[in-house]
């Protein structure tokens, strides 16, 4: 994958780009992505994968005109456009899957393949999303992963967590990332996604790791019953970050859109 | 000099085994720790602590707003404000204050201070915190990283109210009134009454308070020492601002304790600053600091959030460590009378805010210290700065005759009585 910028109404937008074959937009979580992301290498070996940046992802700065839900979804569509796509595959993971929720709620004509990995977007007080703002470094693997030492592993590899150094820069890109995140994820992932739900016109999989407790499985019934024709993929053994867990069970769901 | 009595109101029956048992003071804490019942005598003992200030010639004292906090049981310092300006004659009543980007609309707290100042005779200083990330965000539900933005949106929108002699529209981001019209206004209208920001360190912050006539308060459990380099840092921007360094310009806070000697504070006080220290500030880490809430320039300056316990915790530091760090100053008369100019000199701070009242502290040692600091230490601290003793920009105008609230005659007149005032 190549890191690349492309430029759109209000900001600078980076981009990983790489592959071949149909086109397909992928919608980082929370979490972010990065260049060496095993999962967007593992698409583009059948796609042509377009991943951008959230605004304060990676090395992209902040955005301060991007607030509410609505920017960020036209904010999507205008990344889409400026990327000169039409009708690509839209993938998005977690707050990621909520965006391109959004996206395909809002321009259902422009959309007709849509995967959403575990995403955000709806609230069931007796199922809460986990509060992940509140969450220590060290709480997370838990969170995120079915198998947590093999998680932590992931998260931590690479990283001196006792320099001050990678402190500093570990609260800087939090800062960055997270609060661009909060606009739509705090204190609560949901911003009315289930009453415009019904737009989308999109074929549809919805994919969910049965172990998830970031975003539990529970919804996944919500998104089924809410998209018309969407497709239900349950994996086992595998938590929010099923993208790494079970990464070619989760290439295959997304092989069914065609 | 400018000595404001301050309770944060702390709740005084957390059980010893809080730590180990709780995860935080703060935002999540137990609901089977509160006792309403309790908390009828806590409330008026801490209210009566705040009056008996007033009676000993203390310039302020002071209120401020937590929520859903063991050591500050005061959602609303407003409520306590207005009893304050009921019951006490001539200290200024600082509220510090109201976090204003949690009012929708905020010209409700520009109401209510301007109230407060009516009820006062014009003795309101009015506080606009940020507001932590426990009590803003994690309790409050803003957005983090637009708490800021609707921060300063609401300041704007409050002094446009007080100042403004007619209806206005105000078409903000987070607001959209048609008709702002505030009624009443404060009493204090030059412009209007004085206002300090409480701070953790942002230039934006120091900015702020230097473009508008603020006094920039810093509020820190750790003591004065630790508080050099922030200070530093902030004088050194009013001095690049070409301002000039009234030691009115800043504020701050420290947690003092009086006896007849250094042993007796020690023998007196140490119980309740280690309920302080140990119980009242276990903050569970992942509140302290919501990721957005801070900014990138104030990050990067390498400060902590205040509520980031030293390397080890509280829980290792002893009285000695406490005392000698700053963190608390504390002794006879005159070690903190020593201490008390150390702060005052080495910060160049005109306004302070005493914490005299500390965590589990019972009402009958807080009075003997809070007595003792008035009578023998106050004094010798009065004329720390002489040329800027005209400097009032910083303080309150209160009218020179007010009336004495619950002077109502004691019987209702008769109509005969009535008849003759009236014919």
């Amino acid at each position: 994958m190549e890191l690349k910028t492309v430029a759109t109404q209000h900001v600078p937008v980076r981009y990983l780009e790489g592959g071949s074959g149909p086109d397909l937009v992928f919608l980082h979580g929370a979490g972010g992505v990065t260049v060496d992301d095993p999962f967007l290498k593992a698409l583009a070996e059948k796609h042509h994968v377009y991943a951008p940046l959230i605004p304060g992802y990676g090395d992209s700065e902040e955005c301060g005109e991007i607030r509410d839900m609505l920017d960020f979804t036209q904010h999507g569509w205008d990344v889409v456009e400026a990327l000169g796509l039409k009708d690509p595959i839209l993938v998005g993971h977690s707050m990621g899957g909520m965006i391109a929720a959004e996206m395909a709620a809002s321009q259902p004509n422009d959309l007709s393949r849509l995967a959403l990995i575990c995403p955000a977007g709806l609230w069931d007080d007796d199922h809460p999303v986990a509060d992940m703002f509140s969450l220590m470094p060290y709480e997370m693997p838990q969170y995120l992963f079915h198998d947590a030492a093999a998680g932590a592993a992931i998260l931590t590899a690479g990283r001196n967590v006792e320099d001050p150094n990678f402190l500093q820069t570990y609260l800087v890109t939090n800062a960055r990332q997270l609060g661009m995140a909060g606009r739509i994820l705090f204190p609560i992932p949901e911003r009315g996604l289930a009453q415009r739900m019904y737009r989308i016109k999109a074929r549809t999989v919805v994919v969910w790791g049965d172990s998830d407790r970031m975003v539990p499985p529970f919804y996944a019934h919500g998104f089924k019953k809410g998209i018309a024709g969407a497709e239900l993929v349950s994996i086992p053994e595998a938590g929010h970050m099923v993208t790494v867990e079970k990464t070619a069970q989760v290439v295959d769901a997304i092989g069914r859109l065609g | 000099m400018k000595f404001t009595w301050f309770n944060l109101m702390p709740w005084p029956y957390l059980p010893d085994d809080f730590r180990e048992k709780n995860r935080s003071v703060w935002v999540d804490i137990d609901q089977k720790l509160f006792d309403p019942a309790k908390s009828h005598e806590v409330y008026n003992t801490y209210m009566d602590l705040l009056e008996y200030a007033d009676t000993l010639g203390f310039d302020g004292v002071g209120v401020n707003e937590h929520h859903q906090n063991g050591y500050g049981i005061m959602p609303s310092p407003n409520i306590i404000a207005a009893g304050l300006a009921r019951r006490t004659k001539d200290a200024a009543i600082v509220v510090l204050g109201n976090s204003i980007a949690l009012y929708n609309p905020p010209i409700r707290v520009a109401e209510e201070f301007a109230m407060l100042d009516c009820i006062s005779g014009g003795r309101l200083v009015a506080g606009f915190p940020v507001g932590t990330s426990m009590d803003t965000n994690y309790c409050y539900g803003q957005i983090p990283s637009l708490t800021r933005e609707k921060y300063q949106e609401a300041h704007d929108l409050i002094i446009k109210a007080w100042t403004t002699r007619e209806p206005f529209a105000w078409n903000g981001r987070y607001n959209k009134l048609r008709h702002v019209n505030i009624w009443p206004r404060p009493i204090q209208d030059a412009p209007h009454p004085p206002v300090h920001i409480p701070g953790g360190g942002s230039v934006e912050t120091y900015d702020f308070c230097i473009d508008n006539t603020y006094s920039y308060s810093y509020l820190s459990f750790s003591g004065y020492l630790r508080a050099q380099a922030l200070m530093d840092g902030y004088w050194r921007r009013v001095d690049e601002r070409g301002v000039d360094k009234s030691p009115y310009r800043a504020g701050f806070a420290q947690t003092i304790l009086v006896a007849d000697t250094d042993e007796e504070a020690e023998r007196l006080y140490s119980e309740h600053v280690s309920y302080f220290y140990n119980r009242c500030l276990h903050v569970y880490p992942g509140f302290a600091d919501a990721p957005g809430y801070r900014t990138i320039k104030t990050i990067q300056t390498g400060a902590l959030s205040q509520y980031a316990p030293p390397r080890g915790g509280y829980t290792q530091l002893t009285w000695k460590e406490l005392t000698e760090q700053g963190h608390v100053i504390a002794g006879s008369p005159e070690t903190v009378r020593q201490r008390m100019e150390d702060l005052i000199k080495g910060l160049n701070v005109g306004n302070i805010f005493c914490l005299m009242h500390v965590g589990n502290m019972p009402a009958d040692k807080c009075m003997y210290s809070t007595k003792l600091f008035a009578e023998k230490v106050m004094p010798k601290l009065r004329n720390m700065f002489p040329d800027w003793d005209d400097d009032n920009r910083f303080w309150t105008s209160p009218l020179a005759k007010r009336v004495t609230s619950g002077s109502l005659r004691k019987e209702a007149p008769t109509s005969a009585e009535l008849a003759k005032t009236y014919a």
